[in-house]
């Protein structure tokens, strides 16, 4: 399956304001492909300029092999899932759903037979004569999803369309759109800020930041290999050590990293960071191992010494917060024992910290504009920021 | 709590000072007596002599005429007004939110005369077409806020949900612009017709032989003194006002289902 939707090298402005910069992306067939980013990342601009609404300054959008950058929305077969929903207010369930096929002059019989389709697939027969105003927001998103299907548009865009159900619908929500992708089967252009909604339900990710692509993937090397300090830090949670630099490489791709503040680690050095260059090593928590004991000394592995200061058990796993010299490390562990009987891991215990230089990622130092993005979700926990200089 | 009395004392002083003036007016109505003052009796006598009086139906006539033209005006001119000033900001902008309030401010007389000395300077002769013009003028403000309020409220994702799905202009406003905004458009233009149909001060500068109102005919017969049939009038003017005044209501604040 080759590429089927892209959009070539668009840039567009508002006023002296680059929304977007020089962004290409491509869409296979069938693929549900995500566009995450904080909010005002250009996202949704470039959303925007999928469906029709913006023109872009420059870049082109093709779509089948055909260039649509001039057409109108309403001559593209390129439907959207507004991020209110956007439901007409005057018109019953079973009219939204019809709109289009209204709009196309559809035969009477057809008209019937897709709507009544349509609310077999989304389960709302029972609701079709209702007002949007009388059906709870699940439904009024499920409505939009279908009347955005009908015209069987070869591409579907939607703009943030969890955003407004609380968390467990959301859930819900997210097996109800997988389940429908998979019954159409044609391409979807998800727009989110929220990371565990893109993960869970792409192919690709594309990751935003202030107008450019910092990086295309599938959700794994997005996560495992993040091309850029902003990527890692948005994606997930992760200790960056920063004010690290290469002084040693060798043949087998692993070198050692002199850091300030953190005892000397060993990474496996991926993008070719050669000695000397200052880098930024992304670990995940779930890529730690905490442990009372000292972990025999094995090739490429790291451990380094440290104490607990802040626990927080959540059931099937543990998060520990470990001072390491400079550093408060994050660990997140797996709870695989029956934990009353372990020798529980207590606060202001010395404990190891261990990892193989395999599972950790050496980046290049982010640049300072790029902090003030990293919300930080856990306000105990305070990004070692000494160091970035 | 304590029960506060102001809100009695106030409902007693609102319907002293407003209705009981216009309860007096719709009793003399039915007073036989022929000057009004003291009660002589029950009659329908002053709407049976209005029935036959020529003049009064010749100034209804001019008056319905000059509100259903300006009342079209005023709606059109009103809406598309509404719509640039919500929809295209300027620089212009707060200018043009000024002149569009302006006519809700200024004296009526003073519009009065200068649209009188405007006819009189360009050489229109005065008659029904300045009449409507000066009330189309004063009319599409008030057209042009009635119909705003509602476009605040209107949620322009619905306009590209609609493009989205393939509508073009026409449909957009047939199927969605039109149902959604109707009631305020109607509301706009019920009060642009009860305030053309009552207005005095304005259509007294503005018209010419032959183009007397409704208004301007009951303060002239006023002056020549006979009021019981002024009453009468007045009664079934009030009547009519009163009953749009209550449907236009109706279309500004529906009921919220």
């Amino acid at each position: 399956m080759g590429d089927f939707f892209e959009l070539q090298t668009i840039t567009k402005s508002f006023g002296k304001f680059k929304a977007v910069n020089n962004s290409t992306i491509t869409i296979k067939k069938g693929e549900v492909f995500s566009l995450l980013g904080p909010s005002g990342c250009g996202k949704t601009t470039l959303l925007r300029i999928a469906a029709g609404f913006e023109q872009p300054d420059e870049g082109r959008v093709i779509l089948d092999g055909r260039d649509i950058t001039a057409l109108p929305p309403n001559e593209r077969q390129i439907n959207t899932v507004f991020q209110n929903y956007a439901l007409f207010p005057h018109m019953s369930v079973w009219d939204n759903i019809a709109f289009g096929l209204k709009v196309a002059k559809h035969s009477k019989t057809y008209i019937r037979q897709e709507v009544e389709r349509m609310l077999d697939m989304i389960d709302l027969e029972e609701h079709a004569y209702k007002k949007p105003s009388l059906i709870s927001g699940g439904q009024k998103q499920r409505v939009a999803i279908a009347r955005a299907l009908i015209n069987k548009p070869q591409l579907l865009l939607l703009d943030e369309p969890l955003g407004a159900l609380d968390l467990k619908l959301r859930q819900r929500m997210l097996l109800e759109l997988d389940r429908i992708h998979d019954e159409v089967g044609i391409s979807f252009l998800y727009v989110t800020h929220d990371q565990g909604e893109a993960m869970s339900l792409s192919d690709r990710i594309a990751v935003m930041n202030q107008g450019r692509i910092e990086q295309i993937g599938t959700p794994v090397e997005i996560y495992e290999a993040p091309k850029s300090s902003f990527v890692a830090a948005f994606i997930g949670d992760t200790n960056f050590l920063e004010s690290g630099k290469v002084i040693e490489q060798f043949p087998d791709g692993y070198c050692n990293l002199k850091l300030d503040g953190f005892p000397d680690v060993i990474c496996y050095n991926d993008n070719n960071h050669a000695v000397g260059e200052p880098v930024v090593i992304s670990v995940r928590p779930e890529k730690l191992r905490v442990s009372f004991e000292e972990p025999p000394a094995r090739q490429y592995h790291n451990k380094v010494k440290g104490k607990v200061e802040d626990i927080i058990y959540f059931g099937s796993e543990t998060k520990y917060f470990v001072r390491v010299e400079d550093y408060r490390l994050s660990v997140f562990q797996q709870n695989i024992h029956f934990l009353l009987e372990e020798n529980q891991i207590k606060w202001n215990d010395e404990v190891w910290i261990s990892w193989h230089g395999n599972d950790s990622y050496m980046l290049q130092r982010y640049k300072p504009e790029d902090e003030r993005l990293l919300a930080v979700p856990d306000p105990e926990y305070n990004p070692p920021t000494n160091h970035s200089q | 709590m304590k029960r506060s009395s102001v809100p009695a004392w106030v409902t007693v002083f609102v319907i002293i000072f407003f209705y009981i003036p216009t309860l007096m007016l719709v009793i003399q109505s039915f007073n036989s007596a022929k000057y009004g003052g003291a009660w002589q009796g029950f009659t329908f006598d002053w709407y049976r002599k209005l029935m036959h009086e020529r003049e009064v139906w010749r100034a209804v006539e001019n008056s319905l005429c000059v509100a259903a033209y300006s009342t079209f005006g005023a709606t059109v001119l009103g809406t598309l007004g509404a719509w640039m000033l919500n929809r295209y900001k300027s620089k212009l902008q707060g200018g043009h939110y000024v002149l569009m309030y302006a006519p809700l401010m200024v004296p009526e007389i003073l519009m009065g005369i200068s649209l009188l000395m405007f006819f009189v300077n360009i050489g229109i002769p005065l008659g029904l077409p300045t009449i409507i013009l000066a009330h189309i003028t004063f009319c599409i403000s008030y057209v042009c806020f009635t119909v705003m309020g509602r476009l605040q409220d209107f949620d322009d994702s619905l306009i590209h949900a609609a493009q989205d799905l393939g509508a073009k202009w026409p449909t957009i406003i047939w199927k969605i612009l039109l149902p959604l905004l109707g009631p305020g458009i109607l509301a706009g233009a019920l009060l642009a017709f009860t305030l053309s149909i009552d207005d005095f001060v304005i259509t007294f500068f503005t018209s010419g032989p032959g183009s007397t109102t409704l208004p301007v005919y009951i303060y002239s017969a006023i002056k020549k003194g006979s009021l019981a049939t002024i009453n009468a009038l007045s009664v079934l003017m009030m009547t009519v006002t009163f009953s749009i005044v209550l449907i236009s209501n109706y279309f500004i604040n529906p009921k919220k289902s």
